[in-house]
């Protein structure tokens, strides 16, 4: 908020300022780092207020422990501690992780197959259906989770209807054991064609000479696409994975939105945000859940950053 | 700076003058993005203490009781309540329904700031709401006044110890809601106890009825308490007096014959285990997927706003199944009261509200006729005119005389538990369990029990 009364007087006293500092760069260097801070401002204001300060006072929160009967009192990293030893984050952690193995591979695979298929095809069906498979993404997360629970509902989805015409039972989409496939079914829905679009951006920024080299010496279309192709776009693969690891262990708003129609198969604690949030808002231990989310921001961070390391050399961050 | 580029090619000192009145006007510029984004950020702040309210306030200079609560048609009530009194008016909100409110009320309380003056609570929160200071004891403005005007059951679900947390406003007496011609279809007589509810089951699975008796849902909550407490359970020992104190227990040999009843006639398939409160529930529960549906007082209600029901069906209500006809047990499922808040400018005004909405004949006709109420104010149901009501639903039925006075006559009041929504979710999950075969009736209970104490001493509480 100082900002607003410091920032207009600033260009004064910069004018006898040029040519005292033979150090730092030219004045003109330094005038436009100037402009670079003042266009940077509103940004870094909103930043801070909505980013930096909420992480700092959640951080804060995580140090004490409040509870319905004692009150609230200070006790350090006593909830970080009781967050690693506690089944319910320890569960739902394994079982982002299960998400993490099955759903960032199928998703990929549908991905980069989609985008290699239409960067071969030329035609207007292409363009036709770049848009089809992209389309999913821009539905919000909250509306498409909607939709499939309707889809699987025993009673207004489609799969009754569909299995009675060969005389089988309709499966129950909900239930325990069925339900780590539906939301599999879900993510991968909304999300492979958002990693298509990365990945067809990618494909399209190749040097199209490396193609003809290649025909010259005898490859084919196979081999183009596996060998010249894939290890040319690995660094956007690297990138798509990275967004999906976050996400999914992040995995929040298609769980929390099938929780309405199937209570039993996810519970509140399914994973470690949705364990968060119930925390937080449903049992009102707004210091445990803050420690919860830092737990798992710190995992998440760690997670992406041996991925990055690991991946080093197919990124291009080497 | 891009358009500044030509002129610099044609003369570099014109230029230089130029450029630094342009970054002048410029920076001021910025700078008053800056200052108008600011203002906009603080602004935010300022602004929210004006209320925003559903229904028109008729007299502008009166004090003004910001209210949230979820019945239908209740518009009508507040316009009611502002045309009568001068002084107060109701600026009235839906803020959603059930956890929904809870869950904004909840992070109100926490930030300090944002919770109504006067807002609607189901009785079983009451206890987790008041552990928390969030709400005020109705004691010193007057709720001895009104204590007349409520069963002994009813203010009892309103207090603890000698506090008054709230008024109440609507109940859930329970009652046995039936498809009279799904059960002559099948030659079924009305079940008045479990034992015949059982056999009835049964008769209807064996005639090949292609629905089940009733639904059994793991996510009933208050509704599955409610069986339990019909057997004498009483899972919660808790007094405001001595809040870090109580008592626990969930697997007392009533609820665990209750719950081998339900699981028995679960692993027969006599009932569904559907979730309650799902689109594909709300359908079963008109389109005859069940014969007999359990339910509150406020279960017409309910069933009058689904869609999708058989054109044909009778409905009529009995008196809940008993498990000792001989000794008949009522019990009751949700109902809701007006608590006041620790919030409220004014708490004065805020218990006027509390005790007056629903304090006439004439808002009570608007509840039970728009929005299918069942009343706790006694003047109105002690009334004839309640007690003979003819509800077109059931056929001109008299529901209330013949079921529903008798089953909130009988009910003596509930003690929930300050983190009822935390065993609430528990019991959910043990049901769940059970149901999917992983483990017998009475270890889902002991577990729930064995849950509940450990949660309740990590939350600092000693065990009575």
């Amino acid at each position: 908020m100082t900002m607003q009364t410091t920032l207009p007087a600033q260009p004064a006293p910069a004018a006898p300022a040029r040519g005292n500092r033979p150090s730092g760069g030219s004045s003109l260097e330094r005038r436009r780092q100037r402009w670079g801070w003042l266009f940077v401002t509103p940004f870094l204001v909103v930043f801070a207020l909505f980013l930096v300060f909420p992480l700092f006072y959640a951080f804060g929160m995580s140090l004490f422990t409040s509870t319905l009967a004692t009150g609230t009192r200070f006790t350090g990293a006593e909830n970080y501690v009781k967050a690693f030893t506690d089944p319910l984050f320890l569960e739902g952690l394994l079982r982002v992780a299960a998400y993490a193995i099955v759903m960032i591979p199928v998703q990929l695979i549908v991905a980069t197959a989609a985008a290699l298929v239409l960067d071969t095809l030329a035609t207007r069906l292409a363009k036709a259906s770049r848009l089809l498979i992209f389309a999913p993404y821009a539905i919000p997360v909250v509306i498409g989770a909607l939709m499939w629970s309707f889809l699987y509902s025993p009673r207004f989805g489609p799969s009754a209807t569909l299995f009675d015409v060969v005389g089988l039972p309709s499966p129950d989409f909900l239930a325990a054991d069925t339900v780590f496939g539906s939301l599999v079914n879900v993510v991968t829905w909304q999300w492979s064609g958002y990693y298509m679009v990365v990945i067809y951006a990618a494909l399209r920024s190749i040097d199209p000479a490396i193609y003809e080299a290649a025909r010259i010496d005898g490859a084919n279309g196979w081999q183009t696409a596996l060998r010249i192709k894939v290890p040319l776009i690995s660094s956007s693969m690297v990138m798509a994975i990275t967004f999906a690891l976050i996400g999914t262990l992040q995995f929040f708003t298609e769980p929390v939105v099938l929780r309405n129609i199937a209570q039993g198969a996810i519970d509140a604690a399914y994973t470690p945000n949705m364990y968060a949030y119930s925390l937080a808002f449903s049992y009102s231990q707004f210091n445990y859940a803050s420690a919860i989310a830092f737990s798992l921001g710190i995992l998440v961070f760690a997670g992406s950053y041996v991925f990055l390391f690991l991946t080093r050399k197919q990124s291009g961050l080497k | 700076m891009a358009a500044l580029e030509p002129i610099a090619r044609d003369n570099g000192v014109q230029h230089r003058e130029r450029k630094h009145t342009a970054m002048k006007s410029k920076l001021l510029a910025a700078s008053g993005v800056v200052a108008v984004a600011a203002a906009a950020l603080t602004g935010c702040s300022a602004g929210s203490s004006e209320e925003t309210c559903t229904n028109e306030i008729v007299n502008p200079d009166a004090t003004q009781v910001s209210v949230w609560a979820w019945y239908p048609a209740f518009e009508d009530v507040v316009d009611l309540f502002n045309e009568t009194h001068d002084e107060i008016q109701v600026c009235w909100t839906n803020a959603g329904q059930g956890n929904d409110e809870y869950t904004k009320f909840s992070t109100a309380i926490e930030s300090g700031s944002g919770a109504p003056d006067v807002i609607m609570l189901e009785a079983e929160v009451l206890s987790s709401f008041s552990i928390r200071d969030a709400l005020v004891d109705l004691t010193e403005y007057g709720a001895d006044e009104v204590k007349g005007d409520y069963s002994e059951g009813a203010w009892k679900d309103v207090s603890s110890g000698d506090a008054v947390y709230a008024i109440p406003v609507d109940g859930g007496p329970m009652g046995m809601l039936y498809r009279q011609d799904i059960l002559d279809q099948y030659g079924i007589a009305v079940p008045t106890t479990w034992d015949e509810f059982a056999a009835a089951a049964q008769a209807l699975k064996d005639a090949g009825a292609p629905g089940v008796i009733a639904d059994f849902p793991t996510n009933g909550r208050a509704y599955n308490q409610a069986l339990f407490a019909q057997a004498g359970s009483v899972p919660f020992d808790y007094d405001n007096a001595k809040p870090t104190e109580i008592g626990i227990e969930v697997n007392d040999e009533g609820s665990k014959r209750v719950l081998a009843y339900w699981n028995d006639l679960v692993a027969r398939g006599l009932v569904a285990t559907d979730d309650a409160f799902t689109a594909d529930y709300n359908t079963k529960l008109v389109d005859g997927s069940y014969a007999i549906y359990v339910a509150a007082a406020w279960g017409p209600g309910y069933l009058g706003g689904l869609s999708d029901a058989d054109a044909d069906a009778e409905w009529k209500a009995a008196p809940v199944p008993q498990w000792d006809a001989a000794n008949p047990v009522q019990i009751n499922w949700g109902g809701s009261t007006f608590a006041v808040t620790s919030q409220a400018k004014d708490p004065e005004a805020a218990a006027v509200v509390a005790k007056e909405i629903f304090g006439t004949e004439e808002a009570w006709k608007l509840g039970i006729e728009k929005a299918a109420l069942f009343p706790l104010w006694k003047p109105i149901l002690e009334s004839d005119y309640f007690r003979d009501l003819e509800y077109p639903f059931f056929g001109g039925q008299q529901i209330n005389k013949d079921v529903f006075l008798e089953a909130a006559a009988g009910y003596t009041g509930f003690t929930f538990s300050p983190f009822q929504n935390y065993a609430y979710d528990q019991l959910t999950e043990q049901l769940y369990a059970m149901v999917q075969g992983e483990k017998a009736s009475d270890q889902a209970l002991d577990d729930l029990q064995a849950s509940l104490e450990q949660y309740a001493t990590e939350q600092g509480f000693s065990l009575k």
